[in-house]
């Protein structure tokens, strides 16, 4: 009999085709989200260096983020693609230096870091205003570069492009990069002192304002790259900057003050993490269901019983930030308290 | 004691003495509490428009000054206090939803729902988000609005999703006669619930769990020293400030009978931060300045341009850095030289510097209003109106003109600027040498 199926042939290809199914599942579903938390982390990248060698914390990131894939859009309509990965970052870099040297250095009261943020969050809505006023509010389309568009390879049956391993490629490349020269060169000792001890580097002959700004735009720069090569991934659209911003900070959060190491592991996490919530389309009434429990239509608890698995995949970043917060305020690499 | 003076005589004295004593000690209050009941009677504001204007006032009040417990008093920079807001009108708006189905309790006392949901959130929530300070506490509090903001989505029954959840403000037992309906009766509801939250907040602040806050905001390491912990202290005021934001919530519940996502939401948020910190944080006063300003330029500003939030945030932006302290901090700054003579050199010299800064103020704001028509409204056409003259944008004689005022204004700003610099530090040394009037 074709269905009846405990034992014999059809039940055993059910079960293996069910395996293999939840196989496929897993493996697009790291994939995906080792890119995705990879594209994370090189947006945040920038946030962890201006954060643990500045001690400041610009609310404005997500903005320049979105500054540098609309910058490599509209270099990329009159130049091409290449062209504009590298004039975007540019630009951002230098839209960082200035706000530094203009915006922040003459914020009143630095030490205590309040004035510093709101500054710096009063420029997240100017520049969001002035995209508005620039592009307009409507989302614009970015093509992916034809050398970038062909698969790679395909697992499954799913084609997977090239210009996602592009962007992994270059994410993981920016983490070495940034690891090397803070830790490894003479600059980065200087940037490390610098940020505890201004005054004694001062006076030792280095020219500490310079630095700063030259942290800033150097975060500012990082950002504007992880927007010219991952604005295929969000719609590139002025709210852009509002719907990525905060899974950011919780990054930063997680991943501990002061360490990139932690950013990128925090990346990696809510990176699979949401990639694979997204694609359970299973809720709670399901498991129950397939437990042989029934939840009654009417009982308080129905409404969140129905909730899918794939809904709450906007919200799981803030879950996991709450998670940590109870189980571990420092973060996950913290080395810095507040 | 004078050897003159009986005992029969010096009694009555002292009572009499003490009785305008109370007076005197809280007038400021008791003119408050007048100006309050006078309001809406005052010409220019006696319209539905002024007194509904006022309401939303009084509700922006109450919610900046309880954001201010958190900022001004404590140093907790909160991104995400709307969630205390929202989550309090929403409480309010389903106890008026009960009310309405037949419980016995009236409309007025509606705000008490509201300051009891925020006051439970602000627990539940406080718990966890106040082990830290500063930066990491700012940083939490976007993820936590995020959170409230992304669940009232999810949680159709409880929010309503998209329409929200609606309550009828009038259907309930009418407590000497006071039914709700005109927006006069509104207003005083609001008045009355404000004035209660400012009093409650301001006699918060001088109790000992007050005094504390102010010393976790300076020296938290030193509060420690004394023997307090700081954490419990950021704890207690942060579910405070929840209770008094879920008040002001069900104060917006009222007025609005309608509640929707983006109470919770960081828009929301960022408003009641720009309000208190334009109004001046370092004041009891200044974020109820900073409502009224803010609500005034929401409600007339989004009528004559669609990039109002561009000059909100400017403007914000301008407070952080040329005037910390806010409005309360500058007319403070400025009341102890209004005895001197010089101050009438310091008028001259502001009246001298404020024509140019106009003039750029105007040519900057031309070029944003030509560019937003284009951008964001290409089908109204390419003329438009602005300060009452017809430009079209297709012909290169507005974007001139804009692009000369901006220049030449700001050159000149510069070169005034000096008069206000020298005109100021002649004020403040006359008023420093002056004999102190007696006191």
């Amino acid at each position: 009999m074709p269905h009846c199926g405990k034992g014999g042939a059809y039940g055993d290809t059910l079960r293996e085709k069910t395996f293999a199914r939840m196989l496929e599942l897993a493996i697009v579903s790291l994939l995906n989200g080792v890119v995705y938390g990879l594209l994370l982390f090189m947006l945040s990248s920038g946030l962890t260096l201006i954060f643990s060698m500045m001690g400041v914390l610009n609310i404005a990131h997500a903005g320049i983020f979105m500054l540098g894939a609309y910058f490599s859009y509209q270099v990329g309509v009159y130049a091409g693609f290449w062209v504009a990965v590298f004039v975007a970052p540019l630009l951002c870099g230098l839209i960082g230096a200035a706000i530094e040297r203009y915006g922040l250095s003459n914020v009143p009261n630095r030490k205590t870091h309040v004035p510093e943020i709101l500054f710096t969050f009063g420029l997240l809505y100017v520049i969001e205003e002035i995209v508005v006023m620039l592009w307009g509010r409507n989302p614009i389309s970015v093509e992916v570069p034809g050398a970038l568009d062909f698969p790679l390879f395909t697992v499954f049956g799913m084609a997977y492009p090239a210009y996602k391993a592009f962007m992994m490629a270059v994410s993981v490349g920016i983490f070495v990069a940034l690891y090397l020269a803070l830790k490894r060169t003479r600059v980065g000792l200087i940037i490390q002192a610098a940020l505890t001890h201004p005054q004694m580097v001062g006076a030792l002959g280095h020219n500490v304002p310079a630095v700063y700004v030259l942290v800033f735009a150097i975060g500012c720069a990082l950002a504007g790259l992880a927007g010219a090569i991952g604005g295929f991934t969000w719609l590139t659209a002025p709210t852009l900057a509002f719907t990525v911003g905060p899974i950011v900070f919780v990054i930063v959060v997680m991943g501990g003050l002061g360490s990139l190491t932690g950013a990128f592991l925090a990346s990696m996490i809510i990176g699979i993490a949401q990639t694979a919530a997204v694609a359970i389309d299973y809720s709670l009434l399901d498991l129950f269901g397939s437990l042989g429990v029934s939840v009654a239509a009417g009982s308080p608890l129905y409404e969140l019983a129905t909730i899918k698995v794939a809904e709450t995949a906007p919200v799981i970043p803030y879950l996991l930030l709450v998670l940590m917060l109870i189980l571990r305020p420092r973060g996950l690499f913290g080395t810095r308290d507040t | 004691m004078s050897n003159g003076a009986t005992p029969a005589t010096a009694v009555p004295a002292r009572l009499a003495g003490a009785r305008f004593g109370w007076i005197r000690r809280h007038k400021f209050w008791l003119a408050a509490a007048v100006v309050l009941v006078i309001l809406p009677y005052v010409p220019g504001l006696d319209s539905g428009y002024g007194r509904s204007l006022l309401t939303q006032m009084g509700i922006t009040a109450v919610f900046a000054l309880s954001f201010n417990l958190l900022l001004g008093q404590t140093g907790l920079l909160s991104f995400g206090h709307a969630v205390y807001f929202g989550l309090g009108a929403y409480g309010a708006i389903h106890f008026m939803r009960v009310i309405n189905e037949g419980l016995p309790i009236p409309i007025v006392l509606v705000p008490l729902a509201g300051a009891a949901g925020g006051l439970l959130f602000g627990i539940i929530f406080g718990s966890v988000t106040t082990k830290k300070a500063g930066t990491i506490f700012a940083l939490i509090t976007i993820g936590v609005v995020e959170l409230v903001y992304a669940a009232t989505f999810l949680l159709h029954g409880v929010f309503g999703g998209e329409e929200g959840v609606s309550a009828d403000r009038t259907f309930g037992p009418h407590l000497f006669g006071i039914t709700l309906g005109p927006q006069i009766q509104v207003y005083y509801l609001v008045a009355f619930w404000a004035f209660v939250s400012a009093v409650l907040m301001y006699a918060f602040m001088r109790t000992p769990v007050g005094r504390m806050c102010n010393a976790v905001r300076d020296n938290p390491e030193r509060a420690e020293f004394i023997g307090y912990n700081p954490q419990r202290v950021r704890f207690i005021v942060f579910s405070v400030a929840g209770m008094f934001a879920g008040l002001a919530g069900g104060l917006f519940a009222i007025n609005y009978e309608i509640v929707s996502a983006e109470s919770v939401g960081a828009l929301r948020s960022a408003s009641v931060l720009i309000a208190a910190y334009i109004g001046g944080i370092g004041h009891f006063i200044g974020p109820i300045i900073g409502a009224a300003v803010l609500v005034w330029l929401q409600v007339n500003l989004s009528d004559y341009t669609t990039a109002w939030l561009l000059y909100f945030g400017l403007f914000f932006m301008a407070v952080v850095l040329f005037a910390p302290g806010g409005l309360a901090g500058l007319i403070m700054m400025h009341a102890p030289l209004v005895r001197t003579r010089a101050f009438v050199k310091l008028l001259g010299a502001y009246l001298v510097t404020v024509p140019p800064a106009v003039v750029t103020l105007i040519g900057a704001s031309l070029l944003v209003e030509m560019n937003y028509r284009l951008s964001t409204q290409p089908e109204l056409g390419h003329e438009l109106t602005l300060y009452w003259v017809e430009v079209d944008t297709a012909t290169p004689w507005p974007w001139l003109t804009a692009i000369v005022l901006l220049v030449a204004g700001f050159y000149a700003f510069r070169r005034t600027w000096p008069y206000i610099g020298a005109a100021w530090n002649r004020a403040v040394e006359e008023s420093q040498t002056q004999p102190s009037p007696a006191g």
